[in-house]
């Protein structure tokens, strides 16, 4: 028999946390390979966030550290500093980011960090149970915006990556999608292009992911995709937002 | 008068509802309650349960040690709460999915194929009344009466076609706990 | 005072802070307590109220010390990893004489911990927490009738004394449902802005400046001092407790939230064997009744002092006993909750029984 598929020895075989049809997965799954591929799994740290990917460790089966909410980028900037031949990535959600993290994002940006964050807006919070977060549409109902998500009321939602590309200090930059198999191909080659970018030193990366909640969407997961497809791709369109030169 | 009663199932088995029906209708008929929800570490290991307190006196802790009654809707909750019964404890259980005989020999036990029951009724997911309703016929920590008056404050606008079925349950409830009572 | 209501504590809490006036709530998402933003944000913009998701815990402790500098009736509810974030907020608002109102529902720690009920913010709620010398009325309820009592209480004693109020609950008050009656609404049309209020100068003669900076030693000193007399006068006069069948008791459990809930079941049944004992609730956790310790401790044959921590208020207890009689303890840790049995069975083992 022919091996068509395998999960990437990286990833460890117990069972998520997460629940049915999330992409979490699919995430965890990319970075696995990628690290695997680029030959990078025995020097790297995960900083894991607080939010649903919080257990992440049990899953990638790298060295790990698990952060205060939002501090991921402080924390990943401490390790590198002092261990620059280690390969430091920080897993965050959009809460953790760009939420209550935005300061620790940024100013790891604007230093040119070189570290690299997988950002994955799933626009809302899920581990606590669907809350808005910064990455909302408008119009759009959480648990906390119950009227639908109104700027007058709670601003609007936030372009992280295109925030970001307006510094100095980033090497790449770049927003993927993990709603169909194309996309995800081509979230795995932003991937290794951000983590290129850490490994040759040219600065901070980072990859936002959009991503579904199909529980707290309250959808199927296949509902989900064609709601990330449909109504969030437009509002987060996918691109390379900054490339500096030697990024590959 | 202090009753308390456990229920416990899968999430989706109808426990917490089941638990605030009961909870509800002590309210209404001027009892002190407490209705309290799985917490902690009882969260997980499969089991979503309700401890449900109805007193004429204040209540202390709402947290049931020993159950005095029991409603088992799922095997592990046999497995966690046979050892722990009282002594002349009584426990309901649904038979269709927890075919496993209890081994204690001091409690009373009421064993009703409540699923199948519930579907001969019309609608499985009654199952939970039809056993809360036998609860209350034997142990009368409230009444009947203002179970169903409860019931109809839960189902309004839209549930409101579910009310026939669910007092289809409720007495069905009745008539197993009255057989098993013994009375006519 | 209306009909009864079956409703869940965290949501009852914020139904008591909306008609005990608050006027506004900035919050951060977090477990166990989400029921409670997730409330006032459907219940807020119905009444013209305010309502704001922060971007963290330091943002909204924030905003809350802002909307006390305009003497508006503010609250704010988080759990532990998210109070110990608002603790430089805290310090700020003692030394700026603002009132306002936090709810910390405890959950397991230290650390991101788990989302268990705990009591393990004691030291954190009454001795400080942020730095500076400092005190905020530390309230603990025990039921969610309690809790809803104690909301309109809160935002009095702020006022009252331009002070932080903490109401200490945890998971397991938040998840609980219990009948509960609201008191009246509060009439908030009859608020008037305080004369101390900063929201521009207006009619009034002098300008008003809040700051918790006081360059000058011998003012900060001063300003210090007038802290502390405040602190001296709730000292005196706030001091709530609950006592438990003390009249004839040998025996004294301490505890406070649920924990004493829970003791009360262990005290009945220990009275059902004939061992007489009580049980002191301090409701007031700052200020402490130390008063009503000192009163028991010639009645008493012992103190067994039980929380959900390592032994927090164990130390209040113990200063109020004075080494007078001896101070038993029995503690769960890291969301653990002790059952009545389980105290009672740890308190029994101490009268030899
Ligand atoms: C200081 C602090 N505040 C709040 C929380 C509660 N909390 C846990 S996860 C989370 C948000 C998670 O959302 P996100 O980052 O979008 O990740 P997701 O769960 O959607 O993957 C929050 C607010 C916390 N743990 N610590």
């Amino acid at each position: 028999m022919k091996l068509i598929y395998k999960a990437p020895d990286t990833m460890t075989e117990k069972d998520t946390t997460y629940c049915p049809g999330c992409p979490h997965g699919i995430a965890h799954r990319l970075i696995s390979e990628s690290l695997e591929e680029m030959n990078l799994v025995k020097k790297t740290v995960i900083v894991w966030p607080v939010g649903c990917s919080v257990f992440g460790y049990y899953f990638i089966g790298t060295d790990a550290v698990e952060a205060a909410h939002g501090r991921a980028c402080a924390m990943a900037t401490g390790i590198k500093r002092v261990h620059p031949e280690s390969f430091v990535m920080t897993y965050q959600g959009d809460g953790d980011l760009a939420s209550i993290g935005i300061a620790e994002t940024v100013h790891a940006a604007a230093r040119g960090e070189k570290i690299t964050t997988i950002f994955i807006n799933n626009g809302n919070y899920g581990m606590t149970g669907g809350q808005m977060a910064p990455t909302t549409l408008i119009g759009q109902v959480t648990t906390t915006t119950p009227y639908g998500r109104k700027p007058e009321a709670n601003g609007f939602p936030m372009h992280v990556p295109e925030m970001l590309a307006t510094l100095d200090g980033p090497a790449y930059v770049a927003r993927a999608a993990l709603d169909s198999p194309q996309h995800i191909i081509q979230a795995k080659k932003f991937i290794q292009k951000a983590f290129s970018a850490q490994a040759k030193r040219l600065g901070f990366s980072i990859v936002e992911l959009v991503s579904t909640c199909p529980t707290n969407w309250k959808m199927t997961p296949v509902e989900s995709m064609e709601r990330a497809r449909k109504e969030v791709l437009p509002v987060f369109p996918i691109g390379e937002f900054r490339v500096i030169k030697g990024v590959e | 008068m202090e009753k308390g009663v456990v229920i416990s199932g899968f999430g989706g088995q109808g426990v917490m509802l089941a638990g605030e029906l009961l909870a509800e209708t002590g309210k209404e008929e001027g009892k002190f309650v407490t209705f309290l929800p799985s917490y902690g570490p009882e969260m997980r290991g499969g089991t979503a349960n309700c401890h449900v307190i109805i007193s004429d006196e204040e209540i202390a802790s709402p947290i049931i040690d020993h159950p005095e009654a029991a409603i088992i809707l799922n095997l592990p909750s046999l497995d966690k709460y046979e050892p722990l019964m009282k002594e002349d404890g009584l426990i309901i259980i649904n038979k269709s999915i927890v075919p496993k005989e209890v081994k204690r020999t001091d409690v009373k036990i009421l064993q009703v194929k409540a699923q199948e029951v519930a579907r001969d009724l019309g609608n499985e997911k009654t199952m939970n009344l039809i056993l809360l309703a036998a609860y209350v016929e034997i142990e009368k920590p409230v009444s009947i009466e203002g179970l169903k008056k409860a019931l109809r404050t839960f189902l309004t606008g839209r549930k409101e076609t579910l009310i026939e079925v669910n007092e289809k349950a409720i007495n069905k409830g009745i008539e197993i706990a009255r057989e098993f009572l013994g009375v006519k | 005072m209306g009909e009864k209501i079956l409703m869940k504590g965290s949501e009852a809490i914020a139904e008591a802070a909306i008609r005990a006036g608050a006027m506004a709530f900035y919050g951060y998402p977090i477990t166990p307590q989400n029921e409670t933003p997730e409330y006032f944000s459907r219940r807020m913009p119905e009444l013209g109220r305010t309502y704001l998701q922060a971007e963290s815990e330091v943002a909204a402790i924030n905003m809350v010390y802002g909307a006390a500098c305009t003497g508006t009736r503010v609250i704010t509810t988080s759990s532990s990893p998210g109070i110990s974030l608002m603790q430089e907020g805290f310090s700020y608002i003692a030394n700026s004489d603002v009132p306002c109102v936090v709810v910390n529902a405890m959950r397991g720690g230290p650390g991101l911990g788990d989302i268990a009920p705990a009591q393990a913010d004691y030291f954190q709620a009454t001795k400080g927490g942020g730095h500076g010398d400092y005190h905020s009325i530390v309230l603990a309820p025990h039921t969610v009738q309690e809790q809803c009592d104690m909301m309109y209480d809160a935002f009095d004693l702020a006022d009252k004394y331009r002070i932080m109020v903490v109401v200490l609950v945890d998971g397991l008050l938040g998840q609980m449902m219990e009948p509960v009656e609201f008191k009246d609404w509060a009439d908030v049309k009859s608020y008037k802005t305080p004369d101390w209020a900063t929201v521009g100068q207006g009619e009034r003669s002098n300008r008003n400046i809040i700051t918790s900076l006081e360059i000058l030693p011998e003012d900060l000193e001063k300003m210090n001092l007038k802290l502390q007399e405040k602190y001296r006068t709730i000292e005196e006069i706030e001091v709530r407790f609950e006592e438990y069948k003390m009249d004839d008791a040998e025996y004294v459990i301490t505890a406070f939230g649920t924990t004493a809930r829970i003791a009360k079941t262990s005290v009945n049944m220990a009275r059902k064997e004939g061992i007489r004992v009580g049980i002191i609730r301090p409701i007031t956790l700052y200020p402490f009744p130390y008063a009503v310790i000192e009163k028991r401790v010639n009645q008493v044959k012992f103190f067994f002092d039980v929380e959900m921590n390592a032994g927090q208020m164990l130390e209040d207890v113990r200063l109020g006993v004075n080494g007078k009689k001896p101070v038993y303890f029995y503690g769960r840790l890291g969301g653990m909750v002790p059952t009545a049995e389980e105290i009672y069975t740890a308190f029994k083992k101490q009268i030899g029984g």
